[in-house]
């Protein structure tokens, strides 16, 4: 009996194991292609369509990424695919059930598909005296030792974030700082905002637990193919608007669930223009209107984001002139004003303007979406044009350590050589706290700047519905770090113009 | 061997009793009477919750087409985010361990405003009387957190009806089998009222307002069909050869 049970579940797992080696030679083919190559065909006057000789008909981007990485010549939007998953990511809020999942559905002895392509990031929950959450970083710990996991950045010291070198902070900044975001590629990730990876033209989705334990034990996961709404934004960027006001400006007008399902794909020349955070931010509201992925191409800003970060090779991909998208959105950028989403809804969009009246209670700048280094620099510029002190209090969440450094080493520009702190400093703002996501879901009721009182926030969050910061009467504005900043300034929700 | 078998078997479980108790208490005869008058399933069996949670997932495994769900309806209008359904300070909970598994289950639709004035598990109780949830447009909006279908699946929902679903948290609610999530093909959130009984019939593809004397059309599963009827994703893996069976 025992003999007979073990016989097809061996036989079975090296058939598994057969796959994924096909699977793994076959992506190796995909990949062999030099970046110089690459380069040189991104930087010709006339780019010609990426295209290869099995392609019947066109295809998007997105398609294109999923064709490759299920291991066919041609996809249309609603097909349903098992797809390899190049990178998978979690961290301490999803991590531990993730792993029970794995666990229990492939044993307790059962090894992860590969050891280098999962990566673990505790993010969300850490600058808290909770014992739950502590140990839930204990988890993935026990776990990443276990299994020899190569990339995880732990964190022990929770009293001093500086004395774990291995530390990062937000997943998905961490992701894209550390290398692990490539074009053409195909990350999954337990966090919706996981589709932040979508800047550097990958295919990237927030998955649940049960996905990810799923993914754990196999390297593949069964996706449907979603078609493609396409936003071209042109125009020069005004020196008031960031990236954070272009996506409001577009959830507004598509609303929470105008892309569900399907994926959105940024082009223009204004998008052209956009840094690599900025892109971040552009790709991480996409599900903030429901979508599944949201992709700009990648380009020569990517590239050189890029250089020193990965020495894995990559191919990118890029839209079909003749593809089919769903529908196409056209922005002149240059008409468009700063704006906020007003509670209770990321498409309750307002300009900024138009605010003016509501008295704020504090200000809010971090996160995935808003707590990057340029998103400091930005805040910084408004501050530094004023020359005046916060009216409320003002929290600074770096989303991870580098950007922490970053806000005490680089000189802001224009300022004669002061650093972010410094500026902060002088305007009343509270102390750059530890890199985490900190408040901006809530969390543990000791986290840094939550809101534990029915209070008004201006935050350079992605989310405002009920509770979202902690209370479940408060307040939250959603707004990009220049009216941030301008709204810490006067006390009311401001328009940057009124200091830039 | 046998216990395995015997969980793969497992089909939605009754929810007569607890209903018909607690219904009995708090409304009137009429409903009582409308209540009784309509006969449960009898192949609907009590289920082990704690060797359920701890063996496979939930209430879903196996369902068949010709299942159907029925007691008190609790519901809510558009957009109900992921806060809302399991606030941020309980995602501490490890949905994979049972005992957590129930605590996250007490917290289910506890970040509601207080414009819904009916909670959905009453306080002190870590089970809902309401066994059907009716939401609006783009119920689960939000994070891919697990823990909001878990949570609601834990508290002793088996059904939710909306109007449409946020992607990630109707793939979490296929993936898991944790809560059945239906499609209404009208705005059924203006039509029921928190605390109507409902029957839901999978095969018939409907809706049956006993209060309100009222049925109403739902859609077909459409492509998670076969995920459900395997009973989640690891269901179906195995089904389909994808992954080696336990």
């Amino acid at each position: 009996m025992a003999s007979s049970l073990l016989s097809p579940s061996f036989t079975s797992f090296l058939r598994t194991k057969d796959l994924s080696l096909s699977a793994f030679t076959s992506q190796r083919c995909f990949k062999a292609v030099p970046r110089k190559i690459i380069r040189c065909a991104i930087a010709a006057p006339q780019r010609q369509p990426s295209t290869t000789g099995s392609v019947r008909t066109a295809m998007t981007m997105t398609e294109k990424i999923l064709a490759r990485a299920s291991e066919k010549a041609q996809l249309t939007p609603g097909d349903n695919v098992w797809v390899n998953v190049d990178i998978l990511m979690t961290h301490d809020v999803c991590g531990p059930g993730s792993i029970g999942i794995f666990k229990r559905e492939f044993g307790e002895d059962a090894k992860v598909w590969d050891r280098e392509k999962l990566v673990i990031i505790p993010d969300h929950y850490i600058f808290t005296s909770d014992e739950r959450a502590n140990r839930n970083v204990d988890i993935l710990r026990d776990f990443c030792h276990e299994q020899n996991i190569k990339y995880f950045y732990d964190i022990k010291d929770l009293s001093n974030f500086k004395v774990n070198p291995d530390y990062k902070g937000v997943c998905h900044v961490a992701l894209a700082q550390e290398g692990h975001c490539r074009p053409g590629e195909v990350l999954l990730g337990t966090d919706s905002h996981t589709c932040t990876a979508g800047a550097f033209g990958q295919f990237a989705t927030g998955i649940g637990n049960t996905d990810a334990g799923f993914v754990l034990g196999t390297g593949k996961l069964l996706l449907k193919v979603p078609p493609t709404l396409r936003f071209v934004m042109d125009g020069e960027m005004p020196d008031y608007l960031l990236s954070k006001d272009l996506i409001l400006q577009i959830i507004g007008e598509i609303t929470v669930a105008g892309a569900t399902y399907k994926s959105m794909e940024f082009v223009g020349t204004t998008v052209e223009s956009l840094t690599m955070e900025e892109r971040m931010t552009l790709c991480n509201m996409v599900v903030e209107a429901g979508g599944k992925n949201g992709v700009v191409p990648a380009d020569s800003t990517t590239f050189k984001y890029l250089e020193g970060k990965t020495s894995l090779p990559y191919e990118p991909v890029y839209s079909d002139d003749q593809a089919r998208f769903l529908a196409e959105y056209r922005f002149d950028v240059s008409k468009l004003e700063p704006v906020v989403a007003k509670p209770h809804s990321p498409d309750n969009r307002a300009l900024a303007r138009e605010c003016k009246d509501v008295k704020i209670d504090r200000v809010y700048i971090g996160s995935c979406t808003g707590g990057k280094t340029e998103d400091f620099m930005a805040a910084a510029k408004v501050f530094l044009a004023s020359g005046k002190q916060v009216k409320v209090p003002t929290f600074l969440v770096p989303a991870t350590q580098k950007v922490w450094m970053d806000l005490y080493s680089l000189p802001v520009p224009g300022s004669g050589g002061k650093t972010c702190s410094q500026i902060f400093e002088e305007v009343g703002c509270d102390t750059p706290a530890s890199p985490s996501c900190g408040a901006c879901l809530g969390g543990p009721k000791d986290t840094y700047a939550r809101m534990n009182e029915p209070k008004v926030c201006v935050s350079t969050t992605n989310r405002n519905f009920p509770g979202r910061m902690g209370h479940k009467e408060g307040q939250i504005y959603l707004a990009s770090p220049y009216t941030a900043a301008a709204s810490a300034l006067t006390g009311y929700v401001t328009d940057p113009r009124e200091f830039l | 061997m046998a216990l395995f078998s015997a969980t793969a078997t497992v089909l939605p479980r009754n929810l007569a009793f607890a209903s018909s108790t607690k219904l009995s208490l708090s409304h009137s005869h009429s409903l009582l009477h409308h209540f009784l008058s309509f006969p449960t399933p009898k192949s609907s069996n009590p289920r082990n919750r704690v060797a359920i949670s701890l063996q496979t997932p939930r209430a879903q495994s196996g369902a068949s087409a010709s299942a159907s769900f029925h007691g008190l309806c609790y519901v809510v209008g558009d957009n109900i985010d992921t806060d809302q359904i399991i606030p941020a300070e309980y995602l501490t909970l490890v949905p994979s361990k049972p005992d957590e598994y129930e605590k996250l289950g007490s917290y289910a639709l506890v970040g509601l405003p207080a414009t819904y004035a009916a909670r959905f598990v009453d306080p002190g109780e870590t089970k809902t009387k309401y066994s059907i949830v009716i939401g609006g447009a783009n119920f689960g909006c939000g994070s891919s957190r697990e823990h909001a279908p878990v949570a609601l699946g834990a508290s002793g929902a088996a059904a939710v009806v909306a109007e449409s679903y946020a992607r990630i948290f109707f793939r979490n609610s296929v993936a898991t089998g944790e809560v059945y999530p239906l499609e209404s093909e009208g705005r059924l959130c203006e039509e029921c009222t928190t605390g109507d009984v409902v029957t839901i019939e999978l095969g018939e593809s409907r809706l049956i307002n006993h209060t309100t004397g009222k049925e109403y059309r739902l859609k077909p599963i459409g492509d998670a069909g076969p995920v459900i009827e395997a009973g989640g994703i690891f269901a179906y893996a195995r089904k389909t050869g994808m992954i080696p069976s336990r």
